[in-house]
């Protein structure tokens, strides 16, 4: 990949958009980003983004902007970070200096909220899409401590409320622990 | 000065909220309600609800509103900057070692005992926004369950078929659902 203007021009567009189109915070950021630098890109391959996702929810701070800065740093190192962080910082920041300028009609016109009715049905599809991809890809792996994992970790997040942290503190520990067992078994085959 | 204040407080709001998205409300609430009385709760209330509406981190939002505000664009900006900059550093920080050591047999184990954890978690906040979309409630119970919202049932039927055929990009379904939306709900 060629680092020229050209590049960096598609890298903060990439971003841009990406930040654009989040709503709601948080992991929605995480479908959309898969999508546009896995899939449509090709720049960075899928594993790595999923370590990208759980290294930005380990960090304080917006979640979006870790994974934005991360993903820039991987491209084309610190000026690759700037440029993603810009691209990510810059629409929240104009869109609410204008909303915020505009508060009371923005939050009772009918068009706005019909239109934002519809975009929270498809933001759910987009996120439904990754998980089902996700999730089918590790069923047919056919590998029973990655299917519990992903089962236990859904358990004790969305039923018991555990606080993620611990959830990916407790997985990274247990993921190292049993390559750790692997090794000493002599089972070097990876 | 006002726009030190804005910045150590946002820097704070940075450092101290873990797990992103809704997580990150209550130490915004702490900083900006509680403990500088820049917004009411109402306002903070309004905040929480234009984020919902409006794209972008929850807490880039939440900068931007109190700080303009306040100090008009210059404390957004500072607002911003604020919140974002403990965060940057780190994630550099932590992006050059993991680019450093990811060959690492052990460190790839850590990584793919965690991949399985990331489906869920993902999954765990689409199902909130999908139940607030077709039932608006958060969580189930019966009686939501029996009066979906008909609309949002369709789109989001829709923009999934065409995702999963088509791995169309979600951009242009981000952009069709809104229209979709503004036609159904205000012309059917």
């Amino acid at each position: 990949m060629k680092k020229n203007f050209k590049f960096y021009q598609k890298l903060f567009l990439s971003t841009f958009s990406v930040s654009a189109f989040t709503f709601g915070g948080g992991y929605v950021i995480v479908p959309l980003m898969k999508k546009k630098f896995v899939d449509e890109l090709n720049w960075i391959d899928e594993n790595e983004m999923m370590d990208i996702v759980a290294i930005s929810q380990s960090l304080p701070g917006p979640m979006a902007v870790d994974a934005s800065v991360m993903v820039g740093y991987r491209l084309a190192g610190i000026p690759g970070a700037a440029v993603t962080l810009l691209s990510t910082i810059l629409p929240p920041f104009v869109i609410l200096s204008v909303v915020s300028l505009f508060y009371q009609a923005f939050k009772t016109n009918p068009v706005v909220n019909a239109a934002l009715k519809g975009m929270q049905a498809g933001i759910s599809a987009v996120i439904a899409d990754v998980v089902v991809s996700g999730g089918l890809k590790i069923c047919k792996s056919k590998n029973l401590i990655s299917i519990v994992t992903m089962a236990a970790s859904f358990y004790a997040v969305y039923f018991l409320n555990i606080n993620v942290i611990w959830v990916i503190l407790a997985c990274g520990i247990f993921g190292g622990i049993m390559t750790a067992l692997h090794d000493r078994r002599g089972g070097r085959d990876a | 000065m006002i726009y030190w204040e804005l910045l150590w407080s946002f820097l704070q709001v940075g450092i101290f909220s873990f797990g992103g998205g809704y997580g990150i409300l209550p130490v915004i609430q702490q900083q900006v309600v509680a403990q500088n009385h820049w917004l009411t709760m109402k306002e903070f209330t309004d905040v929480v609800t234009i984020s919902q509406m409006t794209p972008g981190p929850i807490a880039l939002n939440a900068a931007t509103f109190v700080g303009t505000k306040l100090a008009g664009p210059a404390g957004g900006v500072i607002a911003t900057i604020g919140c974002s900059l403990p965060t940057t550093l780190l994630a550099l920080l932590v992006a050059h070692y993991y680019y450093k050591y990811r060959d690492m047999r052990l460190v790839k184990g850590i990584f793919e005992g965690l991949r399985p954890a990331i489906v869920s978690l993902i999954a765990t906040a689409g199902l909130s926004i999908l139940f607030l979309s077709l039932f608006n409630t958060e969580t189930l119970s019966p009686a939501a369950v029996s009066s979906p919202d008909w609309k949002a049932v369709v789109i989001f039927a829709v923009c999934l078929a065409i995702l999963r055929k088509w791995k169309s990009n979600p951009i242009p379904i981000m952009i069709g659902s809104g229209v979709a939306g503004a036609v159904a709900y205000l012309l059917l």
